[in-house]
């Protein structure tokens, strides 16, 4: 138990302290690496609660796509990040007004509130003696498969719309058109002429 | 020293006022702003999975996990304005971002 919380204060101490990183860090690229920082010890956290299979979602996903991508992002956009941290300090007291506001808010709900867990009904009780990721699976790809696949057409929604906001065709440039390749034949690509000898083309 | 529920939510409950304070504080970085409501969207995460495991339900995790499918969705749509964006106009400031406005 002991092992427990050290790894929770730990686990919960470098997420919050990276996730102030985040936000004050100087450099784009630093507050990405920091916000990678974060996801990972999320994933910890995870694992502390028993989802493992979300922690290893959150890593994979998390790390290997969206923070990569923000980091190509940040790469690509030559942009003078230091101009943009002009007034950086003019909004820090209304933001730190409705931060401290919302905590206490959020602080007080948690603090104030107490579960009854016998009378809570659970929409689907984790089984026990099965892992975690087959339990997900169970109740997934049944009861809440129309989930499982709304999921999926919203992936497939974002990348399509992705793709066409950030292709462009330029003008000028020459691009091979397969079709008036193959509809190409001799009557239209080649003439015969006749050249009587010694007198050649004019 | 038994960690309960009220901890997790604690820890969530710092993660999501860090995720408004970034808004509020980096109003002119676009990029910063994405990840801010990133870190709001972990908090909501860490929330659902902190109930699920206390209260016995895995239905809360069914939902993080379309959460994070919202959440990455979300940021490849928004990097890609950005980018749309930045090729358009040559800047990402917030204050430039105003043709909408009339």
């Amino acid at each position: 138990m002991i092992i427990h919380a050290i790894f929770f204060y730990l686990f919960a101490g470098v997420t919050v302290a990276s996730a102030v990183m985040v936000i004050a860090a100087r450099n784009p690229v630093h507050s990405v690496l920091f916000l990678i920082l974060a996801f990972v010890n999320a994933a910890g956290l995870f694992v502390l609660l028993g989802a493992e299979f979300l922690a290893m979602i959150l890593i994979v996903v998390y790390v290997g796509a969206v923070a990569v991508l923000f980091l190509f992002v940040v790469m690509m956009l030559d942009v003078d990040f230091a101009q943009l941290r002009q007034g950086f300090l003019n909004y820090l007291p209304v933001g730190a007004l409705i931060g401290a506001v919302l905590l206490a808010e959020l602080l007080l709900v948690v603090g104030g509130w107490a579960i009854a867990p016998a009378t809570t009904p659970t929409a689907a009780p984790i089984v026990a003696n099965v892992s975690n990721t087959a339990a997900l699976g169970l109740v997934l790809y049944t009861r809440y498969v129309y989930f499982f696949e709304a999921a999926g057409v919203i992936l497939l929604v974002a990348m399509i719309g992705a793709i066409v906001m950030t292709l462009h065709h330029k003008p000028q440039v020459r691009r091979q058109n397969i079709a008036e390749q193959v509809a190409r034949r001799p009557s239209s690509a080649v003439e015969l002429v006749e050249v009587k000898p010694g007198q050649g083309l004019s | 020293m038994i960690i309960g529920l009220g901890h997790y939510l604690s820890v969530a409950a710092i993660l999501f006022t860090l995720g408004i304070f970034g808004i509020f504080l980096n109003r002119k970085n676009v990029i910063i702003i994405l990840m801010s409501i990133e870190l709001i969207l972990l908090a909501v995460n860490i929330d659902l999975v902190a109930f699920s495991s206390f209260l016995g339900d895995i239905v809360g995790q069914v939902y993080a996990l379309i959460v994070l499918t919202v959440a990455a969705a979300e940021a490849a749509i928004g990097l890609a304005i950005l980018v749309a964006y930045f090729r358009n106009r040559g800047s990402i400031a917030v204050e430039d971002i105003n043709l909408l406005k009339g």
